[in-house]
């Protein structure tokens, strides 16, 4: 019943790497101190993670292998 | 330069500007050519998320907290990532049944509840309230320091000056006015605000470039890039520390944890998020881009947050400076005059996006879910009378936004000194987040319930209520103190921050993890105790299995009704005015091929058609019981709309026919197996029945068979052995006839070739014919009888021969059970006694070994012997007491047995009296001693 679509799969295989990037206990790996270029590593962590990710996501909504669904995926 | 009079000029400049932009977008929409129909925009247009919590609030948290202020913009990015899932479906549903506002979605889901609608409106309005006052708090505030220029002060306290003095009821009213003439200007059919949306979105530039041009001056002009900035904090022992720890001590984690839930949730279900991302999306295709543009805007504008926010505090290391408005207070402290002047538009163009947005989403709910349902309800007679309704409608909003922003200014006097701007806007978060359940429960969840909904959401409210915004109000005096120690009843367990005792978790994640508790599990479970209604069953199908009903799919199939066409067009006028109306139902006949309106089908279609236009103006639940007072609508039942529904309940309907198919079949296996059961048990009793009567046949043959042989191979017997051996073969050969004749009577019975001499017998002669029959038994076996018999009156109908034959064979039964010598039976006859009133009662009693209970049913099968346990071998045929009952039963009888095991049996026989004469009780008693 419920197919959803591969980029909707893609997806949301990005929110639950997120959600483990953006929380504990990964989180508290770079509270260490130290900096990177000048800029503390928690605060360098924090918005790379965070640029990597919009990166990924445009990558996969941006690819034109499958259509938004006319009546495929059932969420 | 900075005077009052240019500050205030910029700013209508400003406010004049957007005006324009919107005007522009409205008059392009119109033209055919909108503006706004691209990606682009539309994430701009959702970048009203970041309002002057984010513009000044974001750089004090970040002050007190580091990064602490990130999850905010981080929860939006993960879960737009989701979005392919989740929004995809929101739009869609919202598309396809005209959906206006978050209250709007979740009445309709729930089977267009009315009461629903203005619950949700409520919760939003009472929950939006304190977000709204930070925005006025946030403007005000940088008004003012603005004012002070060239000296840096802060704001006196808030609420101490007279309403009049203060600057911010005056910033209210212009926000106030300002919306009205921007959202109502007419009434739109979709509820689409083409030039609100451009406008926002010159909001969303404008608050980007203000930002990033702060950002840029603090970095790049005030230090040298970031690497610089933060080598001079680290110098600062306190500010080390919050450069390199996530703050929040041990409850850190969570307090992380539910910041980003929180705005998980509110970037969708904040009734402006829902009005720009769902209400005013122009194509779904424009998702694919949002995803990851809006994100990225979250991004840009968060990079100088933290140079800002330690900037600041390097520049004012006194603390006598708010952090919340470091970013107007640094550029004013350098004396950059023009980009003060910019960063406090940003601010401006921050908070009018959001209260413009806001208010006009809440007003649609209020008119249409609030308002409208009380109207229809209470003010029918008045309602009907107006003519034209569009300007009702129009003045509810307005009165609406008014209201709305008045009960902003009012919070921000009572409560809004106690927090930051942060901490204001949390608490709308989490009562927003109470619409969680519902709302994603009624899009994947088909059992979610109109009244688990009620349930979850009253639930949901209270306690947010309870946790989050009384003590706000207690924070600022407005609430005795002592409900912050022990709660309304000063219980501890009650404390509203502490609730239950659960200690260890911030104010925010407190108040979300029990509003969420509560809310889910009362709609879950009150979901799964009812069963709902057709309207509710329906709709519920419809919005989870969207995607099956996006294509060809009327919502009308489930209408059994019509209506005049012209009555539809009067009425859908009245709140769109006639000639948008006329406009619509023309191009509806076109597409349907007929010339006038008048023409139209008056038909389930069109109706249906009438309420969608309507619902647009009026929310879904209005519209229903608007078109419901000219239509004659026929109910459908709950089978029916299941019939109805898509492939999933068909499907649904077959696995249920199915799975009654199989239990029929299964009870159909069950009956036959134990037919079967039954069948062999009787082919195994006919085999015991053989085997016994092969049994009984060949003792007597045998018996026959060697006296014969006797008698032939010894012709000098002497005549007395002779006649010895001759009786003994006439004896046996009595024996298999009586054996044979029983097996036919039984034979015959079974069949109904039995032949019935019925008549008129005194039962007590019967009795005596048989007992003179059965003596020769009584004396061969020295068992004594007694007879006590009733008067001559117990005359009944039947077979003479038949009844002494069941006699005889009670008889016979009793001698062959009792002991030989020592052995009593006793025959009653009773008329009167023991209950056997209008019957004639025979008991046969022994003093035999008794019959078990469980075995007294048995011994009147056939083929079945009491005495095979108690004797060890068989004593009879087995048909005995079978052929009896079967022939009292031809009577109209009764034949049972009453024994208890060493207290001998007692046979009884009732048959109906067949006369009603003389009913004397002349006993008379006879005992009889049958002796050799």
């Amino acid at each position: 019943m419920m197919k959803a679509s591969l980029t909707g799969q893609r997806l949301v295989v990005l929110f639950f790497l997120g959600l483990v990037a953006f929380n504990f206990p990964v989180l508290g790996l770079f509270e260490k101190g130290g900096t990177v270029f000048g800029v503390p590593v928690l605060y360098a962590y924090a918005y790379g993670a965070w640029a990597a990710l919009i990166f990924a996501m445009a990558r996969v909504a941006g690819r034109r292998d499958d259509v938004p669904p006319a009546s495929g995926p059932r969420g | 330069m900075l005077q009052g009079w240019v500050i205030v000029l910029a700013s209508l400049a400003y406010l004049t500007a957007l005006f324009a932009v919107a005007y522009w977008g409205d008059w392009r929409a119109e033209q055919g050519r909108s503006i706004i129909a691209n990606p682009y925009i539309y994430t701009l247009s959702i970048a009203v998320y970041c309002t002057t919590w984010t513009y000044y609030g974001s750089v004090g948290r970040a002050a007190g907290s580091g990064i602490g202020f990130l999850p905010i913009y981080l929860g939006p990015t993960l879960v737009f990532s989701l979005w392919w899932l989740v929004m995809l479906k929101m739009l869609r549903i919202s598309k396809t049944y005209r959906i206006t506002s978050i209250a709007d979605f979740v009445a309709s889901r729930y089977g267009k509840s009315q009461l629903l609608g203005g619950l949700v409106t409520i919760i939003a309005v009472i929950g939006v309230v304190p977000y709204i006052a930070l925005q006025l708090k946030a403007v005000s505030n940088s008004f003012t320091i603005l004012l002070n220029y060239p000296d840096i002060v802060m704001p006196a306290k808030v609420g101490a000056g007279l309403f009049l003095e203060d600057n911010t009821l005056y910033i209210a009213l212009l926000l106030a006015a300002f919306t009205i003439l921007f959202g109502t200007r007419h009434l739109d059919a979709t509820e689409r605000h083409e030039g609100m949306v451009a406008a926002i979105a010159m909001d969303s530039v404008l608050k980007l470039v203000a930002f990033t041009a702060i950002g840029l001056f603090v970095t790049y002009g005030l230090y040298d890039g970031f690497g610089d900035i933060f080598r001079r904090a680290q110098a600062v022992p306190a500010l080390k520390e919050l450069m390199n720890v996530v703050p929040g001590g041990g409850q850190r984690g969570s307090s992380w944890l539910s910041l980003t839930i929180l705005s998980m949730l509110a970037v969708m279900l904040l009734p402006r998020q829902f009005q720009v991302g769902v209400v005013e999306n122009v194509n779904e295709n424009h998702l694919r881009k949002a995803i990851w543009l809006f994100p990225l805007y979250l991004l840009a504008i968060n990079l100088f947050v933290l140079p800002i926010a330690f900037g600041g505090m390097l520049s004012f290391p006194g603390g006598d400076v708010d952090a919340d408005t470091f970013v107007l207070a640094l550029p004013m402290a350098h004396k950059q005059e023009g980009l003060a002047l910019l960063a406090f538009l940003g601010g401006l163009s921050a908070a009018t996006g959001m209260v413009i947005v806001e208010t006009i989403a809440l007003s649609t709910m209020v008119c249409n879910d609030l308002a409208m349902p009380f109207l229809l309800n209470r003010r029918w007679e008045w309602l009907n009378q107006q003519k034209d309704l569009s300007e009702i409608l129009l003045t509810i909003r307005r009165s609406a936004i008014a209201a709305i922003l008045l009960l902003g200014y009012a919070y921000f006097r009572l409560a809004g000194e106690a927090y930051a701007l942060v901490g204001i806007g949390l608490i709308s978060f989490t009562a927003v987040a109470q619409f969680a359940p519902i709302v994603f429960g009624g899009m994947f969840w088909k059992q979610g319930s109109r009244n688990g909904a009620l349930a979850g959401l009253l639930a949901g409210f209270s306690v947010w209520l309870y946790t989050l915004l009384l003590p706000s109000f207690a924070r600022s005096g407005w609430l005795p103190g002592n409900f912050m120690q022990g709660g309304i009843f000063g219980l501890e367990l009650l404390h509203p921050q502490h609730l239950f005792g659960l200690v260890g978790l911030d104010e925010t994640t407190h108040c979300l993890f029990w509003s969420l508790l509560a809310n889910i599990s009362a709609y879950m479970v009150v979901s799964l105790m009812g069963r709902p209604g057709a309207a509710e069953a329906g709709q519920a199908s419809l919005f989870v299995d969207v995607f099956q009903h996006t294509q060809g799919f009327a919502g009308s199939r489930f209408w059994r009704g019509s209506a005049d066409p012209r009555e539809l067009v009067a009425l859908t006028s009245r709140f769109l005015g006639p000639e948008r109306t006329q406009q619509a139902f023309g191009s509806y006949a076109r597409q349907r091929g007929v010339s006038s309106v008048g023409l139209l089908q008056p038909d389930a279609d069109l109706v249906h058609f009438a309420e969608t236009l309507l619902a647009g103006a009026i929310g879904s639940a209005s519209a229903r019981v608007m078109v419901a007072s000219v239509v004659k609508e026929e109910p459908l039942g709950l089978d029916e709309v299941m019939n109805i529904l898509d492939e999933a309940s068909q499907v649904r309907a077959y696995s249920r026919q199915l799975e009654r198919k199989s239990r029929e079949l299964e009870e159909a296996t069950q009956e036959l197996r134990e037919a079967n059961e039954r069948l062999r048990e009787l082919d195994r009793m006919k085999d015991e029945f053989l085997s016994t009567v092969s049994h009984e046949l060949r003792t007597p043959l045998t018996s026959i068979r060697a006296f014969s042989e006797i008698l032939l191979q010894s012709p000098d017997m002497s005549v007395i052995d002779r006649q010895n051996f001759l009786g003994i073969i006439t004896k046996e050969t009595e024996r298999l006839t009586r054996l044979i004749n029983q097996v036919l009577d039984m034979a015959k019975l079974e069949s109904g070739r039995t032949e019935w001499r019925m008549e008129r017998l005194d039962v007590r002669q019967v009795i005596e014919e048989a007992i003179a029959a059965a003596s020769s038994l009584f004396s061969d076996r020295q068992v004594s009888l007694e007879t006590r018999l009733a008067g001559a009156v117990a005359e009944v109908e039947a077979d003479r021969d038949k009844l002494i034959q069941v006699l005889l064979n009670l008889l016979s039964n009793a001698v062959k059970f009792v002991p030989s010598g020592s052995g009593e039976v006793a025959v009653y006859l009773l008329t009167e006694r023991d209950g056997a009133k209008n019957s004639v009662r025979v008991e046969v009693r022994d003093n035999g070994p008794g019959i078990p209970r469980e075995d007294q049913g048995m011994i009147f099968e056939k083929f079945r012997q009491g005495g095979d346990s108690l004797t060890g071998k068989p004593q009879g045929t087995g048909l005995g007491l079978p052929i009896s009952r079967q022939i009292m039963e031809h009577f109209g009888g009764r034949l049972w047995v009453d024994s208890e095991p060493g207290e001998g049996a007692c046979f009884i026989l009732e048959l109906p009296r067949a006369d009603t004469g003389d009913n004397g009780r002349n006993e008379k008693t006879k005992t009889e001693e049958e002796d050799e």
